[in-house]
């Protein structure tokens, strides 16, 4: 949401487009390209130098892009049902060939631009252009989009072309798929799922197994009842890391490449350092930055954390930040007066609209549950596993809690704002009692509200709008019921 | 005993669930709630206590379970945490949780903070690596923690030699519901819909051995009937659950017979048995190890549409015409594989219709529309 772009954010921009060009690449190339699951240990395909895709963090972009829903019906029409996770909708869409594409005309091969797209024309002086005859808003041509339609890779590929005509008509078809990287994302060769955070996640990886007839890697992590992760949990994941790598042999032909390994663990490690010194940063008040950005950095902590790019970005984030601490200058948009810790995933198709209502009312967000979800530190081999048994969905109630009020108290927060995301059932199972904990233990109040991941349909910004008054106005009062009593 | 009144006791035990509680209980018995999936009956027999299928409610409505869980959560789950917490529940002496989907997962925090001190809840999670060495190890590590969870329960260890009975037990009571879908499925004129569900639902409910005993006797008395000339149609059901009375009355309305079922409640968990002999608890893991073809389990072979094509044999072996698939609104696991089920049916030249239900319908009008529609095509 800040303007001001410092290089630390610049870095970790090109760090995920270069994950992705380099994919697309390597596609083109001939090379194995596969898809993995946000937390699957990443460190064991960095040994084989794979070059690997994260559906969760395209899905993201996709549904950030405003394609969330066209990808999400695109599913449904192949049978998948719309309670389904909406991650999970678009990419199963996205394997089947499904794109969200440009609508033009097939004879002269020109855009057919949807007159509603566009931002208002502006003058020299920035004011609005009205339209004389219509007294609306005029709309400014170069921001105007074509209508957006559904299309699909594997009817292109078997459109003839035989003449001119043909070539011509089929090229354009390809280029006509939206440009933007999420949606120029190569097919998979062999998927990578770890099911720490979902069992969504099996059913979703095997579902493109089937669909592309490609190989699966799969971690599996059963759900853990206990704040520890026991001896016997350890053994099971360690053995499947050895059935794993043995896999992964077999696909690549190459062998195990143990230097290859250590030195990923040991960027994963550095990176997850890095990420959560950049998150402490916001227990700082004024935070130096808003709560918001995280989103946007966590797709560095997925899809690079095992490469030392990853890692540095992120330490040059942290030296912007020290810098900017010293000064006591944000990229906050707007004066913070309230901080508050933003609960789940946000609502991409619908951003903007999340963080209007913050921004009225001063509210930041200092405290997200990602921050240390993905801090995945460890020694060994054994302290991998777990790291990797720790994800925010496979951990009982105690620990998902703690991690919780943690940052709250650190980060010093006043309020709490629970999305109830349709999309995620593990998620959002346990958030009604985590609310009262936080009530309890914190003093906090909290405030929960409907929402969806990537499916805008799911979401009422009416009732978002007057949840989040209800919160200012219970932080407002708690305030000045700390203040008396400080009198 | 007659054919009929078998089935009436069958219906008794099914719609009265509760009833059957108290009387274990009043008998002095141990009695420990099971819920959906895959949890080692056995283990709570050997025990010498009783197992309790915990199925969610046709008659229940939530109210108290809103407390922990958003709307968007499957019936079955939410109405368990109801009977939990409303009081229906509180003569149990435990609870057994798996958390094999992601309902079940944050539902057996749910319950074990709701039950606080009251009820002791027993936790599982089955590994989704069955079959390789390390898979069958942390079945038994997991297996194990139950045990001794239910050890405190009873106040006794529980013996290999107990556990062995236990097996044979449980085996003897899967033979014979298997046994009975087979005979169900050959004489719908003598079994209907509506009591074939009520004989496997209330297995869920009743000691295995008494419940055994008289499935025996009617299955002995159903084989003995003449070979039936059933004019009606025949279908195979799929889903979770498919128990509510009032809809499999209309199967019986129309004439339609299940020839077999891939239903979790009836057929999907007792497709195989444990060994009888060796290792009981390595038995245990060697029968989830076999457990296959199921929704809520990883295959290993994913890039293969392995449990589709099982359905289709399933239907074609049993002789059913068409397939109805009762699809348990907000379940995943049963979501996400119905476009490969919908490919592998269509692809043989089976159709089929796919029925969205829940525990708190109460109006089928729609249903009975569909099922009416779906059987006049077949
Ligand atoms: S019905 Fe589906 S979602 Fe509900 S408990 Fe069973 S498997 Fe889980």
């Amino acid at each position: 949401m800040a303007k001001a772009v410092s290089p630390g954010v610049q870095a970790l921009r090109k760090v995920v487009d270069d994950v992705y060009a380099d994919a697309r690449k390597a596609k083109a190339e001939g090379k194995l390209v596969g898809w993995s699951s946000s937390k699957f240990p990443c460190e064991l395909a960095e040994a084989f130098d794979l070059n690997v895709m994260y559906p969760e963090n395209q899905a993201a972009g996709i549904a950030a892009n405003r394609d969330g829903e066209i990808m999400c019906q695109a599913a449904e029409d192949l049978g998948y049902d719309n309670d389904i996770c909406g991650y999970a909708r678009i990419s199963l869409a996205y394997a089947a060939g499904k794109r969200a594409s440009r609508k033009f005309d097939p004879e002269t091969l020109e855009y057919i631009i949807d007159p509603k797209s566009g931002k208002p024309l502006k003058d020299a002086d920035g004011k609005v252009v009205i339209d004389p005859e219509t007294g609306k808003p005029k709309k400014d041509p170069k921001t105007m989009q074509p209508y957006t339609v559904l299309d699909d890779i594997y009817e292109i590929e078997a459109l003839p072309e035989t003449t001119e005509k043909e070539r011509a008509y089929k090229n354009f078809r390809r280029e006509a798929i939206k440009p933007y990287r999420q949606m120029r994302m190569p097919q998979p060769d062999f998927v990578l799922c770890c099911n720490n955070i979902c069992n969504c996640m099996t059913k979703w990886y095997e579902n493109i197994a089937r669909m592309r007839n490609i190989p699966l890697i799969m971690i599996d992590i059963p759900y853990n009842n206990t704040v520890e992760v026991h001896d016997t949990n350890v053994a099971y994941v360690r053995a499947q890391f050895d059935a794993a790598i043995k896999q992964l042999e077999e696909i690549t032909g190459k062998k195990f490449d143990e230097k290859k390994f250590e030195q990923a663990c040991a960027n994963a490690n550095r990176t997850a350092q890095a990420w959560l010194r950049v998150c402490d940063y916001l227990q700082y008040k004024p935070a130096p930055y808003s709560g918001f950005d995280l989103f946007n950095h966590m797709a560095d902590v997925v899809t690079a954390r095992g490469k030392v790019a990853a890692a540095e970005a992120f330490e040059l984030l942290e030296k912007d930040l020290a810098e900017q601490v010293k000064t006591g200058a944000t990229t906050t948009p707007f004066p913070e007066q309230y901080r508050v810790m933003f609960e789940g995933i946000p609502c991409w198709p619908k951003l903007p609209n999340l963080f209007k209502p913050l921004k009225a009312n001063g509210v930041n967000v200092t405290a997200v549950v990602y921050a240390p979800a993905f801090g995945f530190v460890y020694d060994d081999l054994d302290g991998m596993c777990r790291a990797y048994y720790k994800a925010p969905n496979s951990v009982c109630i105690e620990q998902g809690v703690d991690w919780r009020e943690g940052i709250c108290r650190a980060n010093k927060v006043d309020g709490v704002l629970v999305h109830y995301n349709r999309s995620c059932k593990p998620w959002s199972g346990y958030m009604a009692e985590m609310q009262r904990r936080f009530t309890a233990d914190l003093g906090v109040p909290c405030a929960g509200f409907d929402g969806d991941q990537a499916d805008p349909r799911n979401f009422n910004e009416a009732q978002y709008e007057t949840r989040v008054q209800g919160l200012v106005e219970a932080m407002e009062a708690n305030k000045a019921a700390k203040e008396a009593a400080a009198k | 005993m007659s054919i009929d009144v078998l089935l009436k006791e069958f219906q008794e035990v099914s719609e009265h669930p509760y009833k059957v509680l108290s009387q274990y209980k009043a008998e002095g018995k141990k009695v420990i709630g099971v819920l959906p999936y895959y949890a080692p009956e056995e283990l709570v027999i050997a025990a010498g206590m009783v197992p309790m299928g915990i199925w969610g409610s046709n008659k229940k409505t939530i109210a108290l379970a809103k407390e922990y869980c958003a709307t968007f959560y499957c019936t079955i789950a939410q109405l368990a945490l109801e009977m939990l917490l409303d009081g229906t529940m509180d003569q149990l002496d435990g609870i057994i949780t798996p958390t094999i989907c992601d309902t079940l997962r944050p539902m057996s925090q749910n319950i074990r903070v709701a039950m606080g001190d009251k009820l002791p809840c027993i936790f599982l999670a089955h590994p989704q690596y069955r079959r390789p060495a390390f898979g069958m190890q942390f079945t038994v590590d997991q297996y194990t923690n139950v045990k001794k969870e239910l050890e405190k329960i009873a106040g006794a260890e529980i013996t290999d030699e107990a556990l062995r009975g236990a097996i044979k037990t449980m085996n003897a009571s899967r033979a014979a519901r298997r046994e009975f879908v087979k005979l169900a499925g050959q004489h719908p004129e003598a079994v209907s819909a509506v009591l074939r569900s009520a004989v496997l639902r209330s297995a869920w409910f009743m000691e295995k051995a008494e419940h055994t005993a008289k499935l025996q006797q009617l299955n002995a008395e159903l084989a003995a009937l003449p070979a039936s000339n059933w004019k009606g149609k025949k279908v195979l059901t799929s889903g979770i659950i498919c128990d509510n009375p009032k809809l499999l009355q209309i199967f019986d309305d129309n004439g339609i017979a299940i020839a077999a079922d891939d239903v979790a409640q009836e057929s999907r968990l007792i497709r195989v048995d444990a060994a009888e002999t060796g290792d009981p608890m390595m038995a245990l893991a060697q029968m989830y190890a076999d457990q296959d073809y199921d929704v809520l389990l990883f295959d290993e072979k994913s890039s293969e549409n392995r449990r589709a094509d099982y359905v289709v044999k399933q239907v074609k072996e049993s002789g059913a015409q068409g397939l109805i698939l009762f699809m348990q609104q907000f379940c995943d696991p049963e979501e996400m594989e119905y476009p490969y089920l919908k490919k592998a049916l269509d692809a043989a030249g089976i159709p089929h219709v796919k029925l969205g239900v829940d525990q708190q319908m109460r109006d089928f009008g729609q249903a009975s529309t569909a099922i009416q529609a779906f059987a006049d095509v077949l």
